[in-house]
């Protein structure tokens, strides 16, 4: 019945030729601009070794290799050796580790083996913010409650029992490679528990069965057969952790103590790279000193790069398990 | 068998060897077993007898049930959550779901799907279950470990290099090395969940071949997908189908003459 | 004892000691918050958020200029590292091929692990010494490069999730490939994108070493961008080593205040991932 509208003019058969070549360079513009905004990364790490590189020139000149193996650190005298500070870097790390190992790989073993779900869920997100919390929070809390409870319950406890050993020797004040440690442990058990789960869960279900299979108890699957299949990974989580240590700043310079000596006792003040540089950076009189601070940081750069390039490797080779023979 | 009116597969042959045996005891027994998945029944009221030292088989087609009810059989099913068990299991009259799980296992074991080694050397998975069971001392292991691996028929291919990686061998291999390590244990029964699914022919007839000669030592029950090997290797098969056991009988009946519907539409094709 | 009941008893044993390690890792969070809140909550008052800090040695006053530094910081900080991470982001995924995405995936990883504070330095010689002052773009210049790998990483890995299909759908209708990955992919992408960016911002809101000698701290007013500005982490730091009760009082409340914002901010940063995870 009704009228016969007029028909729609037939859409363009072919797209003009403009249109086209429009097209193609939008795609060439996003093309560049995204390569450019990728490539800042290089920029970026070209330009950090750089200027490492290039403003630490009078140190490197003045000492040479010696400034890593020399234990002076006076700027008064014009005298700047690096070692009080690699060493205090490298002791904190460690004793951070070994207090942190153990406990991140049993709540690792817990929320991935042997906890409920719904546990296991509630409990990672927890630990997880844990590591959102920044350094100089843990800082604060490190002077404010971490070294007074050191000093009034856990090293009196430990001079009872093991302060014949020289390590525990020596008056306590608060502030020391001791509780820098402790503190560092703190910060970094996140991380182990965090990676450590995952590579943990990534573990195939069949290996679990067939070691259950065979009259296993859940203890002895989780130990004997899932960890030793994810020890790679859980060697990576390691060294993530150690990275993470190795630069940690804040909280550190709030409660070593500051005090460029290398002692044997861990209840005695000492010094990191990081901490150093927070500290002195802005106080640094003269090109040689303010260098010298530079310099420590090339080496702590050095040192991360090292340490996470591993953590890296071990880490994706938990992948498909390749075979050794 | 040659004749013209051979049937569609060739039963194993009845069961008379240089014992007579004329009862066979029961080994495990199911009683009314019914298992959910969360609300999904996947098994209702299974009631089935498994004799000792006999191969049994169960057959049917994806999804019905079959690899549900032998995984209940050793409690491996436990792990899942929100899964439940009704009815009773029994192992030589003992109520299995009672017992303790470990103690069920290192009495049932199991061999799975697709082959599991563990990432350590030839000796240390076929040693494992020994190990943490505390079964033999430092030196029966050795001997322990070989005769396991002579029972699988891996010996001749592995004596040389039982330290070498297990990850280093094929998969029939694997599959192998995966049963000479729960025979290692000295189980009474052997569960094996569709064995050859991953396998080629030839991996296939050399794991068939060995279960009939652990037939003699070893209550097995198989699951398989494949009717064939049902027909070569079982005394007994069970048909599964939609969570029920429809009918379970001698392997030759079964094959021949089933008394149920379901189950002559199955054997001959009609659906699966 | 038999066998059976030892190895029993020792999973029973093990079962609890990992479960004891994880309420102790798990308690710190507990301890922080609890320690903060009744601390710093007891210290916040209005003048915290609304006055400039008191000459040194007197007491009350607040933080209103370090609480707007930061924010300043952060504008910076976010101007430099979204659009840059973002775009990077998108030449990996989606533009990227041979062998040079390798390189920058490999150089993103190097660059994220670096220490913050040898950030600092980098953003010391490249801003500080040419200007030859600190200023509050140094600082945020710090913080923002400190943004661009995880910002980088997280679009990668989110737009690689969206399924190939979508692309291909969008590019069968003669959509180009830049206005199918501007239209169609990173919408699809967007939430998980969102969140990563928002943890990034709560990972470098906390930083504090890289701010000591870039935009160095003021007691007053930092006017415009050039001038050194004082922040709420610096604050925190310098309060807290000083031996004034009333600073730590007042290094207590700017605690309390920056945790709260960081887990703030992680919290939802986290709700909007499980949204959008759940919806694939």
């Amino acid at each position: 019945m009704a009228s016969v509208s007029t028909p729609l003019a037939p859409l363009e058969a072919q797209p003009s030729p403009s249109f086209i070549k429009r097209l193609r360079a939008g795609d060439a513009v996003a093309h560049t601009i995204t390569l450019i905004a990728a490539s800042s990364i290089f920029l970026v790490t070209l330009l950090l070794v750089y200027y490492l590189w290039s403003e630490s020139v009078l140190p490197r000149q003045k000492f040479g290799w010696n400034f890593i193996f020399t234990s002076v650190w006076d700027p008064v005298a014009g005298q700047f050796g690096a070692l009080p500070f690699v060493f205090g870097t490298a002791v904190t790390a460690i004793l951070a580790l070994i207090i942190s190992v153990p406990i991140g790989l049993g709540a690792a073993i817990f929320l991935a083996e042997l906890a409920p779900r719904r546990i296991s869920s509630y409990m990672t997100f927890l630990i997880e913010l844990l590591a959102a919390v920044p350094s100089v929070i843990y800082g604060l809390l490190g002077i404010t409650l971490l070294v007074p409870v050191l000093q009034s319950h856990v090293v009196p406890a430990l001079k009872a029992t093991l302060g014949f050993l020289p390590i525990f020797s020596g008056p306590f004040y608060g502030v020391s490679i001791f509780s820098a440690s402790v503190v560092l442990a703190i910060m970094i058990v996140p991380f182990i528990v965090s990676v450590s789960r995952e590579v943990l869960l990534a573990v195939p279900t069949e290996q679990r069965e067939a070691s259950l299979a065979l009259g296993s108890t859940r203890w002895e699957t989780t130990w004997k057969v899932v960890v030793p299949y994810a020890s790679r990974g859980i060697y990576g989580s390691i060294f993530l952790a150690l990275a993470r240590a190795l630069g940690e700043t804040m909280a550190v310079t709030m409660v070593i103590g500051n005090t460029p000596r290398i002692q044997t006792s861990l209840l005695a003040p000492g010094y990191t790279i990081a901490a150093v540089i927070a500290s002195e950076f802005t106080e640094a009189t003269g090109d040689l000193y303010l260098q010298a601070l530079i310099e420590l940081g090339l080496v702590l750069f050095a040192l991360t790069i090292l340490i996470n390039g591993i953590a890296q490797l071990l880490i994706l080779a938990t992948g498909p398990r390749l075979a050794r023979s | 068998m040659t004749s013209v009116t051979t049937p569609m597969f060739t039963p194993a042959p009845p069961t008379g060897e240089s014992k007579p045996r004329e009862h066979s005891e029961v080994k495990l027994r199911t009683e009314d077993l019914s298992f959910y998945y969360g609300s999904f029944k996947a098994l209702h009221g299974v009631t089935l007898e498994i004799l000792e030292r006999r191969i049994t088989a169960l057959i049917g087609p994806s999804g019905c049930g079959k690899s549900t009810f032998l995984r209940a059989l050793n409690r491996i099913s436990e792990s899942i959550r929100n899964s439940r068990i009704e009815g009773r299991i029994t192992l030589d009259d003992a109520d299995v779901l009672k017992m303790d799980v470990t103690a069920l296992r290192r009495r049932v074991g199991m061999v799975f799907q697709r082959p599991n080694p563990f990432p350590k050397s030839i000796f240390d998975n076929v040693a494992y279950g020994v190990r943490v069971n505390g079964l033999a001392d430092q030196r029966s292991l050795k001997e322990v470990v070989e005769r396991s691996l002579h029972r699988a028929a891996l010996w001749d291919e592995v004596k040389d290099k039982l330290h070498d990686s297990a990850l280093a061998l094929s998969g029939g291999q694997q599959q192998r090395l995966c049963i000479a390590r729960a025979l290692a244990i000295d189980p009474e029964v052997l569960l094996l969940d569709e064995p050859c699914s991953a396998l080629d022919p030839i991996a296939t007839a050399k794991i068939e071949d060995l279960l009939f000669n652990l037939k003699d030592q070893c209550t097995i029950v198989i699951v398989t997908h494949n009717m064939q090997q049902a027909a070569r290797v079982a005394d007994f098969t069970g048909f599964f189908l939609m969570g029920k056991l429809i009918e379970f009988d001698r392997t030759e009946i079964m094959f021949k003459k089933p008394s149920k519907k379901e189950t002559e539409d199955y054997i001959t094709g009609r659906f699966g | 004892m038999t066998r059976g009941q030892w190895r029993k008893g020792v999973n029973a044993a093990m079962l609890s000691l990992t479960g004891l390690c994880t309420i102790l890792v798990a308690s710190v969070l507990f301890v922080i918050l609890a320690y903060l809140a009744w601390n710093g909550g007891r210290s916040l008052n209005w003048d915290f958020f609304t006055k400039l800090p008191a000459p040194v040695g007197e007491s009350g006053g607040g933080m209103v200029n370090a609480i707007v530094g930061s924010g300043k910081l952060l504008a910076v900080a976010v101007l430099i590292g979204v659009p840059t991470g973002f775009l990077g982001g998108v030449y990996l995924a989606e533009f990227g091929h041979g062998w040079f995405p390798y390189l920058v995936r490999y150089a993103t990883d190097l660059l994220n692990g670096v220490p913050s504070i040898v950030m600092g330095i980098f953003a010391y010689a490249m801003v500080v010494h040419r200007m030859g002052h600190f200023s509050t773009v140094a600082g945020g210049v710090a913080l923002g490069v400190m943004m661009i790998p995880i910002a980088l990483r997280t679009t990668e890995e989110f737009l690689h999730g969206v399924p190939g299909s979508l692309r291909e759908g969008a590019m069968a209708l003669g959509a180009s490939k830049s206005r199918t990955v501007f239209t169609v992919v990173v919408p699809a992408a967007l939430d998980g994108i969102v969140s990563g960016m928002m943890l990034d911002l709560a990972r470098v809101a906390g930083e504090t070493a890289p701010l000591l000698f870039t935009a160095l701290g003021n007691p007053f007013w930092s006017k415009g961008w050039l001038e050194p500005t004082a922040s709420l982490p610096v604050m925190i730091y310098t309060y807290a080593i000083s031996p004034y009760e009333d600073w730590h009082r007042q290094a207590w409340a700017a605690g309390f205040v920056l945790l709260s914002l960081v887990l703030a901010v992680n919290v939802a940063a986290r709700l909007i991932l499980s949204r959008a995870t759940s919806h694939r």
